[in-house]
C-alpha cells in the first residue's frame, strides 16, 4: 500500500537579507495510514517547516511532497486551500478558537469552507463535540473554557471534516502536565480509531506517547524508527544539550 | 461558503463591535443624511414654485413690448384685435400695469402687490368675487377709482369690511367695490390673497405710462407652442419685425426657475457627498485596522480551507454591510430632517414648504454608500486575502 505522507529529498531554504538558512536539507520519510508519529526536534531543528509542509501551509524549495499520491509542491495557492481543508485537521498549541463564534459555529468552519449544507453542518459540529465530551457546552465562547477544553474543541474542530491526517503542533505546550496528558490520550484514542495522527513537539516526554519518533536536527533525520527504543530520546551528538527532555 | 454566510458572518461581526461600528459609519451617516435633505429641500423648492406659479394659471402668455423705436406704436386695442384674430390658440387678453407706488391703507404703507387689469382678469387668474362686484368695461371705459382686493387684504386690514372703503394707491384714492375669495389655504403677507386689482386704464393714467405688458390665455394648455407662434407671427407682422416684443409662457418661466434650483441643489448636493467619500476613507481605515486585528484570525480560516477569494469576500462584505448599514440610518436621519426642516420653514417664514425626500435621491444615496463600502473595503480585503498563513498564525 503506497504511503500517505511521502517525503522525498525535501528541503527548504530561506533567504535572511545576505545568507540562505537551510531549514530542511535532503528530509526523506514515508508515514503510512494509521500511523501515530512524533516530529520531534528543538527549535530550529526544521520541525516547523516540516510540519508547514505537511500542513500544506508551504511548499518544499526542492525535492517532492506527495499527500496520498498527489504531489503538494505543484498546487496553486487555491488548490493547497482545498487539500487542507479537505485532507488536514490542524490542533494549535494556542488552540486558535475564533473567539466571537461559540463552540459549535467555530467546529463548524472547517465544514463551511467545504460548502457542506447548513443542517448537516450542525449534526456534524454537534456530533464531533459529542466525540471530545463538550457537545453539552455548545452555546459557550471559548474564552469561557479551561485551556484543556478548548484544546477539545479544536480537536473537534480538527475531526469534523473527516481529515486523512490529524497535525497537532505542540496540542500540549500551552497546557499544564495532567490536561497535557488527557489531550494526549485523546490523540491516541483517534489513533485507536484508525485515525493517522501526526504530533509535532520538542519534548521527548510528550513524543514518546507516540508509536513512532522522527527525530530532526539543522533540518536532517536523525533518528526515525519506533518510540520505544531508547535511541529514540537520546542521540549520542544531542545528548547533554537536551537536559530535561530525556524521559 | 455562500454569500448569505459571509452576510451573517459581517453581521456578527458589526454588532460584536457596536461602538467601533457606529463611528465607523458616522461619516456615511451624515453623507446620505445631508445629501436626502438638500435634494428634498430643493424638490420642495420646486414645487413650492410651480404651485405658485399655477394659481396665477399656467394657459398663460406674458407679452412684453417695447415700442421704443419701432415704427408703430401698440393701443390696448391693436392687441385685442391680434389675440381675437386667433380664436383656435388665444382666448383671453388683459393688459397688465403694475404699480410700483406702493398701497396705503389708513396710514399703513402695506407690500400689497396692485396691478391694472381688464374686466377679463377673473377669469384670466380664476378668482372669484365673495363680496361686492368684480371690475367692469365701464369702470375701463371711465377710468373709474375703484379697485377689488384681495381676501388677506380685506381680513387684514379692514377686519373683514373692505367693502365700500377707501384706499391709496400712488397717490390716489379708490374705492373698494369688490372682495375676492380666498385663493390659498392659509393666506399670508405677500401671498396670492395680498393683492389688489384697479383697471388698467387708471393705472397707466396713474403710472403716466403706455400699456406695454399683456397676459393673453390659451384656449389649450397642451398646445403652448403653436399658440405661442400664432401670437409671435401676428406680434412680428404687426412691428413688421421681432425686436420689439417678447412672449414668456409661465411653464418657460417655471422651467427657467426649476433649472436654476436644480443647478444649486446638485451643487449643494455634490459638496453633501463629499462627506460620502470621507465617510468611504474612514471606513478604510478601519477595515484596515481590523484586518491587522483579525491577522491570526486570518491565518487560522486559510489553515481550516479558507481561500484567497473567500477571506477576500469576507472582508467586502463586512464593508459593504457597513457602509449600506450606514446608509440606511442615513436615509432614517434623512427623513427626520426633512420633516423637522419642514416644521422649522412653516414655523420661521409661514411658507408651507414640504422638504420631502426623493425616491429617487434615496435609493441613489443608498446604492452610493453601499458602493463606497465595496469600493474602499477592497484594498483592505485585498490585504488581508494576501496575508502569508504561516505568518498569520503566528502573529501576536
Amino acid at each position: 500500500m503506497a504511503a500517505l505522507i511521502t517525503f522525498q529529498d525535501v528541503c527548504k531554504y530561506y533567504h535572511m537579507g545576505d545568507s540562505t538558512v537551510t531549514a530542511a536539507d535532503h528530509i526523506s520519510f514515508e508515514i503510512g495510514t494509521g500511523e501515530f508519529t512524533a516530529i520531534v526536534g528543538s527549535s530550529g531543528s526544521g520541525k516547523s517547516t516540516c510540519m508547514n509542509i505537511i500542513g500544506c501551509l508551504d511548499v518544499p524549495t526542492q525535492g517532492t511532497y506527495l499527500l496520498n499520491g498527489q504531489d503538494v509542491g505543484q498546487m496553486n495557492k487555491n488548490q493547497l486551500a482545498e487539500i487542507r481543508n479537505e485532507m488536514l485537521g490542524f490542533i494549535f498549541q494556542q488552540y486558535n478558537l475564533l473567539p466571537k463564534l461559540n463552540l459549535l459555529e467555530n467546529v463548524e468552519v472547517p465544514l463551511m469552507y467545504a460548502g457542506v449544507p447548513r443542517g448537516e453542518r450542525r449534526e456534524r459540529a454537534r456530533a464531533a463535540l459529542e466525540q471530545v465530551g463538550l457537545e453539552d457546552k455548545w452555546r459557550h465562547k471559548p474564552m469561557e473554557l479551561s485551556g484543556g477544553q478548548q484544546q477539545r474543541v479544536s480537536i473537534a474542530r480538527a475531526l469534523v471534516g473527516k481529515p486523512s491526517v490529524i497535525l497537532a503542533d505542540e496540542p500540549t505546550g500551552a497546557l499544564d502536565s495532567r490536561t497535557g496528558r488527557e489531550v494526549l490520550s485523546v490523540l491516541q484514542d483517534l489513533h485507536s480509531a484508525g485515525h493517522t495522527v501526526v504530533l509535532i513537539t520538542h519534548d521527548n516526554s510528550i513524543a514518546v506517547q507516540a508509536q513512532r519518533i522522527i527525530r530532526l536536527e539543522d533540518g536532517r533525520v536523525v533518528y526515525d524508527g519506533p518510540a520505544d527504543a531508547r535511541s529514540a530520546v537520546v542521540t549520542p551528538m544531542a545528548a547533554d544539550e537536551r537536559g530535561g527532555g530525556s524521559a | 461558503m455562500k454569500i448569505t454566510e459571509s452576510l451573517s458572518l459581517a453581521l456578527k461581526n458589526i454588532v460584536s463591535s457596536k461602538v467601533r461600528t457606529l463611528l465607523t459609519m458616522l461619516g456615511i451617516i451624515i453623507g446620505v443624511a445631508a445629501v436626502i435633505v438638500i435634494v428634498g429641500l430643493g424638490s420642495g423648492l420646486e414645487h413650492y414654485i410651480a404651485d405658485s406659479f399655477s394659481s396665477m394659471g399656467t394657459n398663460t402668455l406674458t407679452v412684453s413690448v417695447q415700442s421704443r423705436g419701432a415704427t408703430r406704436t401698440m393701443e390696448v386695442e391693436d392687441m385685442y384685435a391680434i389675440v381675437a384674430a386667433h380664436p383656435g390658440e388665444l382666448e383671453l387678453c388683459s393688459p397688465t400695469v403694475s404699480m410700483m407706488s406702493g398701497v396705503k391703507i389708513g396710514t399703513e404703507t402695506t407690500s400689497t402687490s396692485a396691478s391694472g387689469v381688464s374686466e377679463d382678469y377673473n377669469r384670466i387668474y380664476s378668482c372669484t368675487i365673495s363680496r361686492g362686484r368684480g371690475l367692469q368695461y365701464s369702470d375701463i371705459a371711465t377710468r373709474a377709482k375703484v379697485c377689488v382686493v384681495g381676501a388677506y387684504v380685506n381680513q387684514a386690514y379692514f377686519g373683514g369690511n373692505a367693502l365700500g372703503q377707501t384706499l391709496r394707491v400712488g397717490g390716489q384714492a379708490l374705492t373698494v367695490v369688490g372682495v375676492l375669495s380666498q385663493r390659498e389655504d392659509s393666506m399670508s403677507e405677500g401671498g396670492s390673497d395680498d393683492c389688489l386689482y384697479l383697471p388698467y386704464s387708471t393705472a397707466a393714467r396713474l403710472g403716466g405710462s403706455r400699456v406695454s405688458s399683456y397676459v393673453v390665455t390659451m384656449t389649450d394648455e397642451d398646445r403652448i407652442d403653436q399658440s405661442k407662434a400664432a401670437l409671435e407671427r401676428s406680434l412680428t407682422e404687426f412691428f413688421g419685425s421681432d425686436d420689439y416684443f417678447t412672449i414668456i409662457t409661465m411653464s418657460e418661466l417655471v422651467d427657467t426657475m426649476t433649472g436654476m434650483i436644480n443647478i444649486l441643489v446638485g451643487v449643494l448636493a455634490g459638496i453633501a457627498a463629499i462627506s460620502l467619500v470621507v465617510g468611504g476613507i474612514g471606513i478604510m481605515n478601519i477595515m484596515l485596522v481590523s484586518v491587522t486585528e483579525r491577522t491570526r484570525e486570518i491565518g487560522v480560516r486559510k489553515s481550516l480551507g479558507a481561500k484567497e477569494r473567500t477571506i477576500m469576500e469576507q472582508f467586502v462584505i463586512e464593508a459593504a454591510v457597513t457602509s449600506a448599514l450606514g446608509g440606511l440610518i442615513g436615509i432614517g436621519l434623512g427623513y427626520f430632517l426633512s420633516a423637522a426642516a419642514t416644521v422649522a420653514v412653516a414655523r420661521l417664514l409661514g411658507e408651507a414648504l414640504t422638504v420631502a425626500p426623493t425616491p429617487f435621491a434615496v435609493l441613489m444615496a443608498f446604492g452610493i454608500s453601499a458602493g463606497i463600502g465595496v469600493l474602499f473595503g477592497y484594498l483592505p480585503a485585498k490585504k488581508a486575502a494576501r496575508l502569508n498563513p504561516i505568518d498569520a498564525l503566528h502573529y501576536d
